[in-house]
């Protein structure tokens, strides 16, 4: 029962290692070091990497640019509550708000197009999952997230809130459609 | 100061009288804790199930809040309390040090932990366990947290001194024991863990008096996720040595090697915390280097402690039963495991279910790019309820069929039942956070009261299968919570009418605690060689899963949108 008792030999650390563990180590650190490297190599090789690109922002400041680009490129409305859809051209700047309980607006991307897009929080923390595709990014209030995207495929995409934001959390849904 | 100390006739284990009681009662709160967080998961199960949906949002939301502080914290905690003093006072035989701190240490996290759970379930406390700010709970949300952790710095820092007094007492030679180590493991990352959560919650204690006026939601969320993970990280140093524990009085059996295991230990401690990163990889804010380094654990280094814990604990089982003449084959020494024995059985399948569901899942969550298609979705409860509950929970119900008689010197009523209990629990559970990282796939979020958004503009259609795993999810939810409530039935059932045993020889001094024989394996060193053949093959099925899984990830990452 050596495991609850103190170890026979003097210095554990000079304890010899038996074959099976030797083996072990070594096939396991080499693993541990291939998905290491892995996550290096899809910044250089793969293209799907989470822009880092971030700065401090007011919901009001945000709010306006927003606002800007609605009135802008806003091409209809939709819903009840009058949702503006906007089509900002390709390579553009695109704002995105998630806020107590909604996403504000709806955007019109084109496939293969690449955008910047601005992420933020007005309130609370807020989830942006865009599904079916299934990409999750938090939003954090107070700090303005830019996501460069290229949409490949079109149809009709939802924005989920998955960051838990009080009791409407569970209708906050957005949505941004790909032609 | 005078004590007693009593050698139990059915174990040869020696307890002292003022840890024992500490003991009794630190374990029986946590089971205690461990019931009431089992009647929410009630509540949690049936609401997600889409064909229910039991109750209300607001209420959904509350017990939510609650289950997870119950669960991760209280019961967890004040279990691991008691392995901690079991670790040092009995297994070094030694007086517990401040046994009147130690007492203080419990009134604390009992005062805390329930006062906490007051505040939450007056209504206006929703705020799920991590507690984002700026979501505000009640003042005595954030003071019960605190109490509770100040309570728990104090109960390690008994543990500590029990080390201490064990050393100066001379009532061990040499080195510690594995288990003893582990447990020191364990303290040690909790001390980190609850000074984290001191230093995020005092301010938004503070904010949420009115006193300071704004705690940053980004440093909120990173100093946090240092107090939030790394107490997952205790867990898994307490419930690795409990295996390492179970293996030695289930099989006798030693440690390969301790220069391995105890080296995987301080690889935890080196390492471990780090990963807490990977909750914030989908932040914006946090430079990709920083996200790199510390989700990967520093270069996956404590992925591979637990990848060498995961086959060196096995390993040791396999040269026991080898020894003992199980030597036909590959598996033998497997076939031939007391699966009668609810506390082996309980250990073996956490081991096989932490490491195949909950570390593979880990490790997929954890990848810099890989964390985008899941954070968030329900596959990351369905993998802290593979490493915590099958994991962690798991473990301590079997080491709790042990204890009831060893500790609590009562009979086991119905053993039958227990070893069903095992089973039950454990398989439910397996299937219950395969269903939920399904469903996690397609996407389906957590923490989210309604998946059809009714009411909501713009509701969203999620495929069929995920409202059939989200059915499956209520479904083994409610079998694995039918075996808590049986394990929580068959433990106070002991304890209430199960046969009292004997008290063993009490005596006014310890035993020094003699040395172990050398092991078999050092022995033979370098003439055997290969001595868990039957492990080491199971250990690459579990290799080829992981690496199929992880860039079966990879490959549905490659199909996403384009993204930099």
């Amino acid at each position: 029962m050596s495991a609850i008792l103190p170890p026979a030999e003097r210095l554990w650390y000079k304890h010899p290692i038996d074959r099976v563990e030797g083996t072990w180590i070594v096939i396991a650190l080499t693993w541990c070091l291939i998905m290491f490297f892995m996550m290096i190599g899809w910044h250089v090789w793969g293209s799907q990497n989470l822009s880092t690109e971030t700065y401090r922002i007011t919901p009001d400041k945000f709010m306006a640019k927003t606002q800007a680009m609605v009135d802008k490129y806003k091409v209809r409305e939709e819903t009840a509550e009058k949702i503006p859809v906007v089509a900002p051209p390709p390579g553009s700047d695109v704002y995105l708000l998630g806020r107590l309980w909604s996403f504000y607006p709806i955007l019109e991307l084109e496939k293969g197009k690449t955008y910047r897009l601005h992420l933020t929080a007005m309130d609370y923390n807020h989830g942006f999952s865009l599904q079916p595709a299934n990409i999750n990014i938090q939003m954090v209030p107070g700090f303005e997230h830019v996501v460069t995207v290229t949409p490949n495929q079109s149809g009709t995409y939802s924005v989920v809130c998955n960051e838990y934001c009080g009791i409407g959390h569970h209708k906050m849904v957005g949505r941004v459609y790909i032609k | 100061m005078t004590t007693t100390y009593r050698t139990c006739p059915r174990s040869g284990l020696q307890f002292e009288k003022q840890a024992e009681t500490l003991m009794k009662a630190n374990a029986f709160v946590a089971v205690v804790w461990l019931l009431i967080g089992g009647l929410l998961a009630i509540g949690v199960a049936l609401t997600r199930w889409p064909a229910f949906r039991w109750l209300e949002a607001d209420t959904f939301y509350m017990v939510l809040t609650a289950h997870g502080i119950d669960m991760l914290i209280f019961w967890i905690i004040f279990f691991e309390i008691a392995i901690l003093y079991f670790a040092s006072s009995t297994l070094l035989r030694c007086r517990l040090a401040t046994p009147k701190i130690a007492w203080l240490a419990f009134a604390l996290m009992l005062i805390g932990s329930v006062t906490n759970n007051i505040a939450v379930f007056r209504g206006s406390s929703s705020v799920m366990m991590t507690s984002y700010v700026p979501m505000m709970a009640e003042p005595s949300f954030y003071l019960g947290l605190i109490l509770f952790a100040v309570g728990a710095l104090i109960a390690c820092f008994v543990f500590f001194g029990t080390l201490v007094v064990a050393k100066k007492e001379k009532t061990y030679t040499g080195s510690v024991p594995l288990v003893t180590f582990g447990a020191i493991t364990a303290a040690i990352i909790a001390v980190f863990t609850i000074a984290s959560g001191a230093i995020i919650l005092i301010p938004t204690w503070l904010m949420s008096i009115g006193v300071v006026k704004e705690v940053d939601p980004l440093v909120y969320r990173t100093v946090w996720w240092a107090f939030g993970h790394s107490s997952q990280q205790i867990n898994v140093a307490a419930h690795i040595s409990v295996w390492y524990l179970v293996a030695a009085v289930a099989f006798g059996a030693k440690p390969m090697s301790e220069r391995v295991s105890r080296t995987a230990f301080l690889l935890y401690i080196l390492f471990l915390q780090l990963a807490s990163a990977h909750h914030l990889l989908a932040d914006p804010g946090l430079s990709t280097g920083w996200k790199v380094v510390n989700t990967s654990y520093f270069m996956y280094f404590a992925v591979l402690a637990s990848m060498l814990h995961g086959l060196t604990i096995p390993g040791a089982m396999e040269v026991a039963q080898r020894q003992k003449g199980f030597t036909k084959g590959l598996f033998e020494w497997l076939r031939k495991a007391p699966w009668g024995n609810p506390t082996f059985a309980g250990v073996f399948i956490s081991i096989i279910g932490f490491g195949f569901l909950g570390g593979i899942s880990g490790v997929m969550m954890g990848t810099e790019q890989l964390n985008m298609i899941i954070h968030n979705t329900i596959y990351v409860p369905g993998h802290f309820h593979a490493t915590v509950v099958v994991g962690t929970t798991l473990t301590f119900m079997a080491l709790t069929y042990y204890l009831i008689p060893v500790l609590f010197k009562r009979e086991l009523i119905a053993p039958k039942m227990a070893l069903w209990q095992v089973y039950l629990f454990g398989f439910s559970m397996y299937g219950f956070c395969l269903v939920m990282m399904g469903a996690g796939t397609l996407g389906v979020s957590r923490r989210h009261w309604d998946m059809a958004f009714n009411g909501a503009a713009l509701a969203y259609e999620w495929p069929g299968a995920a409202y059939l795993m989200m059915a499956l999810v209520g479904l083994l939810g409610v079998i694995a919570i039918v075996g808590g409530a049986i394990f929580v039935l068959l433990t106070v059932g002991s304890l209430l009418i199960g046969r009292k045993l004997e008290d063993g020889a009490v005596s006014g001094s310890f035993t020094p605690l003699p040395r172990t024989a050398p092991s078999a394996v050092a022995q033979s060193y370098g003439s055997m060689g290969f001595a868990a053949p039957g492990t080491f093959t199971l250990a690459m099925v579990f290799l080829v899963s992981f690496v199929l899984y992880y860039f079966i990830n990879w490959k549905y990452l490659s199909t996403l949108w384009g993204l930099s």
